[in-house]
């Protein structure tokens, strides 16, 4: 394993931070990063990764699995260009908070609708940002129509459809950057 | 194409004596090929920092398209001062004691025309980067290589350093971490040369075109250690930590009368660096710290992957401190460097570089580079691990016979 008999020594006043402040960096927090890359990773891979056992990396994972610090895991799908009907629509809602729940007691409810993908209270203009998903348009105006704007609270929405997804969660969805490299180099 | 040999008789015997890339037959070869997985690469697979390109691309449409000074733009210059300063702990003034060039291979080149005379001795530890030899040939010197194997962790020794010297000795080149081997020096190993040098009068040519991926310890330059800022030209770049190999941005520092002679050669033959890298490169010390910090802890994890991978496979490889190398002993195969290095290319498509590339010493080993992703990684091991299994068992079958 990589050899430790020299303690690292930061200099006061150096701005660089070398590389053993991102060695020292907390094990949990590697973990967690390397997930959200790539929840595919097997725990064998993360445990070479982070010069750990398999097994610590597993309790790890457990862990944070059982405190919902690690809450899911999913794909990132472009579904189009899986050609299945897909509409997205960013709603903004705004909603006279209640005694004592404030905007929780409206934000569980909105959030508890399957079509709701992603719901964020907001500051600014506006209180929450719902991302809804649906078939069509249409699906998308009924649901706003006939179930969101009709809540008790809700005062008023402001519906924008997203007509194109360049980027979504951190990546680029077209014309990744292929590898350029000459074959070998010196 | 060769023409009628004539010609050769025309060209500098100096030039006619150097030997061509060992590199250039798998070069041709891997690249006629598909599917290959190449390990072969001295170059990290990150592109530069959208950040850094934007800024050179902002900087193409304000007109920035002209010559610059010949030492390099005045705040690329004070950039490149307060950065050396804050993370080696090494002061230059920036007018006068910094030159910046086409990439570190000028700044290596300019360095050794201002220092060497001709018969000057100049000590390369081997293996070695492959400009090193060519270079001081070209400048007048003679070479003097310093082997170093497997059984030492690839490090040059103060002992090494203090046999070797001669009347003739005049410069010493130290390149760690190194490539091809990954090897990193400690600040103790580093200080044992360094009184080496005082004592016999060396001046250090320091290639630190790695310093920044340097996993095991703290990156030492080697103009830090004391004594040694007056001793030493220092070599750094952006190519390999900023992922800016083609933007061809070097520089070089030490004291302001071999800076002086080196950039008067450079304002003859190169006038100055390009303008666009230049500004790229001051905007990657501005603002892209955090990218780069993150490229060497990915080069990190992947390190201890291929450790772990050769370890499966069983190749012994010493473990390196620095770089994105790996440079495994391939001799359970029973083949040389180079048969490896075909073979596996024609049978696994994995790329990879032979040893003896990097010089005699090197032969027995190959250059593996981790500068891949995690998933050509695996795949590619998987391919060397099939491979090493069917040559160990044929040489094994081979000793019996032999027996």
């Amino acid at each position: 394993m990589v050899p430790r008999e020299e303690t690292p020594v930061l200099i006061k006043g150096r701005e660089f931070l070398n590389c053993y402040e991102v060695i020292r960096l907390n094990k949990r927090q590697e973990i967690l990063e390397l997930l959200a890359c790539n929840p595919r990773l097997e725990p064998k891979t993360i445990a070479t990764m982070l010069e750990m056992t398999e097994e610590e990396v597993k309790n790890i994972i457990t862990e944070l699995e059982a405190n919902k610090t690690i809450f899911g895991y999913r794909t990132l799908i472009n579904w189009d260009k899986a050609n299945k009907e897909h509409v997205l629509a960013l709603i903004e809602v705004k909603v006279t908070p209640q005694r004592d729940v404030g905007f929780k007691a409206v934000a569980e409810r909105i959030g508890r609708y399957p079509e709701v993908k992603t719901l964020y209270l907001m500051s600014g203009a506006y209180d929450l940002a719902v991302f809804v998903e649906g078939r069509t348009m249409q699906e998308i105006s009924n649901f706003v129509a006939t179930k969101l704007a009709p809540l008790d609270g809700v005062t008023s929405t402001v519906t924008h459809f997203v007509m194109q997804t360049y980027k979504s969660e951190g990546i680029i969805l077209e014309n990744g950057e292929e590898d350029h490299r000459l074959v070998m180099s010196p | 194409m060769s023409g009628n040999g004539q010609w050769l008789d025309r060209i500098n015997p100096t030039v006619r004596a150097i030997k061509p890339s060992g590199i250039r037959r798998f070069f041709d070869l891997a690249s006629e090929m598909r599917g290959v997985i190449s390990l072969g690469v001295g170059e990290p697979d990150f592109v530069t920092p959208w950040r850094v390109r934007e800024a050179a691309i902002y900087g193409l449409e304000q007109g920035y398209t002209m010559y610059t000074a010949n030492s390099g733009l005045p705040a690329l210059r004070q950039e490149l001062a307060r950065y050396m300063a804050g993370s080696f702990g090494v002061s230059y003034h920036p007018d006068g004691e910094i030159v910046v060039t086409v990439g570190v291979s000028e700044a290596l080149d300019l360095a050794l025309r201002a220092l060497v005379t001709p018969g000057d001795e100049v000590l390369v530890p081997e293996p070695s980067y492959v400009s090193y030899l060519p270079c001081i040939e070209l400048a007048g010197g003679k070479p003097v290589p310093l082997s170093t194997g497997m059984s030492n962790g690839f490090r040059l020794t103060a002992d090494q350093v203090e046999k070797a010297v001669t009347p003739r000795t005049k410069l010493l080149i130290l390149c760690y971490p190194n490539n091809p081997t990954g090897a990193v020096l400690s600040r103790r190993e580093l200080q044992a040369i360094a009184e080496v040098c005082a004592a016999r009068d060396l001046l250090v040519i320091a290639d630190e075109i790695y310093i920044q991926l340097s996993y095991t310890q703290e990156p030492v330059c080697f103009a830090s250690l004391p004594g040694m800022r007056d001793r030493t030209v220092v070599l750094q770049g952006f190519s390999k930590a900023f992922a800016m190999t083609g933007w061809r941005v070097g520089y070089a520092a030490g004291n302001g009368d071999l800076i002086g002679a080196m950039t008067k050669i450079h304002q003859y033959t190169m006038l100055c660096a390009p303008i666009t890298g230049q500004m790229a490169a001051l905007e990657a010390l501005r603002s892209a710290r955090d990218e780069m910090r993150e490229m060497v802890r990915q080069f990190n994890y992947r390190r201890h992957l291929v450790m772990d991978a050769f370890k499966t496979i069983g190749l012994p490889c010493f473990n390196p401190g620095g770089a994105f190398y790996a440079f495994p002993d391939i001799t359970p195969t029973g083949l040389s460097s180079e048969d490896f290095t075909e073979r596996l290319l024609r049978e696994e498509k994995v790329a990879v570089v032979p040893g003896n590339a990097f010089g005699d010493s090197g032969e027995g080993f190959v250059r593996c580079s981790y500068a891949a992703s995690v998933e050509n990684l695996t795949e590619a091991f998987k391919r060397i691990g099939r491979f090493v299994q069917r040559y160990r068992k044929y040489n094994k079958k081979l000793n019996w016979a032999g027996n």
